[in-house]
């Protein structure tokens, strides 16, 4: 009990640093366009004491289930990354946009897209071990798809999404069939191709995609038919909550529903793991001779990686669109996919929580370190050399079994690097 | 005694190069047999053309009945026909489980947890490295997890390639024994790939030998134990 007091005690203080500074010292621009610090301190006082209490809570209920038999690793059972960022970060995740500050939730808007597609490819290249350079492709079919539905049909963005996610999923599929029988450097190649056909096609496609000049006024999403223009009819969020329009809500809805739609990701790629599917990916990452002589089909195997990590990709695109208002082939460069499989890689290949910490190191470091214009980048690929001196095998590098009987034991990274993987 | 698989004049290619030249052989239901030849003879593509990967050019392959030649390997496979291909390929950074579970893939579970109990009696090694990862076991262990793994899917035609490849005498010898004790508890038919003949033949019923992609001999164990060409060939060192 004292223990599970002191192992509580230090998460709120944890959670006091971080929300202490970040929600109760909001800076509000004061009269005179003067910056001021608005302090907050109830609001961090009740994060601190639902951080207090859940993780009372939580280490109490796993007291009282059925004592585990300790493992071999017991420094890794309890404490690893995932068991204590994973919680910590969805917490900073559901309270970020709370703080008000319009900057910051657009940030977390652009990490939270980046963590999504991140998930996404890391079904492709971090379980089924198909390694793809033209994710990008995906996004960009979901982006589209998305604005000439809306525009030509005039359909909403809650029924484009899953359009877009089975048409982004089609073209997975699509591109899965040539590449079946192609491995590593010949696959990302191709796949690399893909991505670019796709951009040229939608750059040159005039009277479907417009070219260059893209597609404008793209509509944004409603919740549950309430708009968040900035008027204040009864239609609108602001309205029908008797609120004061302020953009700040529209774009703290974006924020939860990509936000959501990553949660999604997640929670499907780590369902998937779990089933005979998913294991049949990690297998055939492993070794697809061996997945034949078990009987296993390769090509549906290949082809669900592609289709599935397709359709998050296109989820995304719808989303980027309805948030863009206006996309056009620009947005879709071969920079998109090494971005986004940066993020896996250094993430630490098949790692969920992995991905989300580097998608937040490189995408929020990147916002970060705009001020320093021309030396972002420089900063941005010594970071990354560094990460992969450092830690060859990406940030969170274990891997949890996805079935075992009893104990969980973690494989630790220093051991998985003897693997061939 | 039923014949299990019968394989005739069957050919395969890599591209241009022939592999196989026309095998005849037979597997009774029931039997050990064992294949036996020289390095690049073609044992392991004769092994891998029965599950489908390379496909069979011309010749039939009837097992249990029909004619599998021209099917994909994932069809084949589902007809109760296993491998432990060469090289064990255990998945590296997958738990022993998770190892075991791939070899039910697409099968009920219930059945899984009852096949894997047996896998562990056979094997309690696998059962004590339950939890370990595959690619760190030991070669011996490794080689237990592959034939444990084929056994997930309650075969009756067990296909091994180089079971003893790479290990110490004493542990090749429990993996023969436990070879032994399979066919003869559960009547599991066998076809075996080995470098190490004399031990393959005194476990066989019947052997054949394979030179250059064509079947040269074939005989009970003892008869071609007794050959000296073969003797010359196989036992004596030198090819
Ligand atoms: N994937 C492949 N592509 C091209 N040629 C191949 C391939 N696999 C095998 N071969 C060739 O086919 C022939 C038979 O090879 P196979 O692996 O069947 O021999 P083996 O009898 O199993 O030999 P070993 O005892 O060394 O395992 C060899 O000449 C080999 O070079
Ligand atoms: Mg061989």
């Amino acid at each position: 009990m004292i223990k599970a007091l002191k192992d509580a005690g230090i998460s709120a203080l944890i959670a006091l640093g971080i929300f202490g500074a970040m929600v109760g010292l909001p800076s509000v621009v004061g009269e005179g366009g003067k910056l001021s610090l608005d302090p907050q301190p109830w609001t961090v006082a009740i994060i601190v004491a639902v951080v207090f209490i859940g993780r009372l809570g939580m280490v109490l209920w796993q007291a009282n289930r059925k004592p585990r038999v300790k493992a071999k690793s017991a420094a890794h059972s309890k404490y690893t990354i995932s068991n204590v960022a994973g919680p910590l970060l969805l917490i900073v995740a559901v309270v970020l946009p709370m703080a008000g500050d319009r900057y910051l939730i657009d940030v977390g808007v652009l990490v939270m897209t980046y963590v999504m597609l991140g998930w996404g490819l890391n079904i492709v290249v971090g379980l089924a071990g198909l390694l793809d350079l033209g994710y990008v492709a995906f996004y960009a079919v979901g982006a589209y798809s998305y604005a000439l539905l809306a525009q030509t049909f005039g359909l909403g963005f809650w029924t484009c999404l899953p359009l877009a996610g089975l048409l982004a999923a089609f073209w997975g599929m699509l591109l899965g069939f040539p590449v079946l029988r192609l491995r590593g450097d010949y696959l990302a190649i191709v796949t690399l191709a893909f991505g670019e056909i796709i951009r040229v096609v939608l750059l040159n496609w005039t009277q479907l995609t417009g070219g260059p000049n893209g597609i404008s006024g793209i509509p944004r999403p409603t919740l549950f038919g309430l708009k968040f223009t900035l008027g204040d009819g009864p239609d609108t969020f602001a309205g029908f909550f008797h609120l004061t329009p302020s953009v700040t809500y529209r774009v703290a809805f974006l924020y939860y529903v990509i936000f959501g739609l990553a949660l999604l990701t997640n929670w499907v790629s780590s369902r998937l793991r779990r089933l005979p599917l998913g294991r049949a990916w990690e297998a055939l990452r492993e070794d697809e001779i061996a997945c034949r002589a078990l009987g296993i089909n390769v090509t549906t195997t290949k082809l669900t990686a592609f289709a599935i990590g397709a359709c998050f990709g296109g989820f995304a695109g719808a989303f980027f669109a309805t948030r863009q208002a206006f996309i056009s082939p620009e947005s879709f460069t071969f920079i998109e996919s090494a971005i986004v499989l940066a993020v896996v890689v250094l993430g630490g290949l098949g790692s969920q929580i992995g991905v989300a910490l580097a998608a937040i190191v490189m995408i929020g470091g990147g916002e970060v370190f705009r001020d320093f214009n021309e030396y972002r980048m420089l900063i941005f690929g010594l970071a990354l050399v560094v990460v992969m001196v450092v830690r060859p095998r990406g940030l969170v590098s274990g891997r949890t079994p996805s079935v075992s009987l009893g104990k969980g034991v973690h494989i630790a990274a220093d051991m998985m690097s003897q693997g061939h993987g | 005694m039923s014949v299990l698989l019968e394989l005739q004049g069957v050919t395969a290619f890599y591209g241009a190069i022939q592999a196989l030249k026309g095998i005849d052989l037979v597997v009774n239901e029931g039997e050990i047999v064992t294949l036996i030849g020289a390095n690049g003879a073609g044992k392991s593509t004769l092994m891998m053309t029965i599950c489908g990967t390379p496909a069979a050019r011309d010749g039939r392959i009837i097992y249990d009945g029909t004619d599998i030649h021209a099917m994909p390997t994932h069809e084949i496979m589902r007809r109760r026909i296993a491998q432990s291909p060469e090289g064990r390929r255990i998945f590296a950074r997958m738990s022993v489980y998770e190892n075991l579970l791939m070899g039910a893939h697409g099968g009920d579970q219930v059945a899984a947890a009852q096949t894997m109990e047996q896998v562990f009696v056979m094997f309690p090694r696998l059962k004590e490295r339950r939890d370990q990862r595959g690619g760190t076991l030991s070669g011996g262990e490794q080689q237990m997890l592959a034939i444990g793994r084929a056994l997930m899917s309650r075969p009756r035609l067990l296909l091994l390639d180089e079971p003893s490849l790479g290990l110490a005498p004493l542990v090749s010898k429990a993996i023969f024994a436990a070879i032994k004790a399979l066919n003869r508890t559960t009547g599991l038919t066998v076809l075996l790939v080995e470098q190490n003949a004399v031990q393959a033949l005194k476990l066989a019923h019947r052997g054949y030998v394979l030179v250059n992609g064509a079947i040269t001999m074939q005989g009970t164990g003892a008869e071609l134990l007794a050959r000296p060409e073969i003797r010359a060939a196989y036992l004596e060192g030198g090819h």
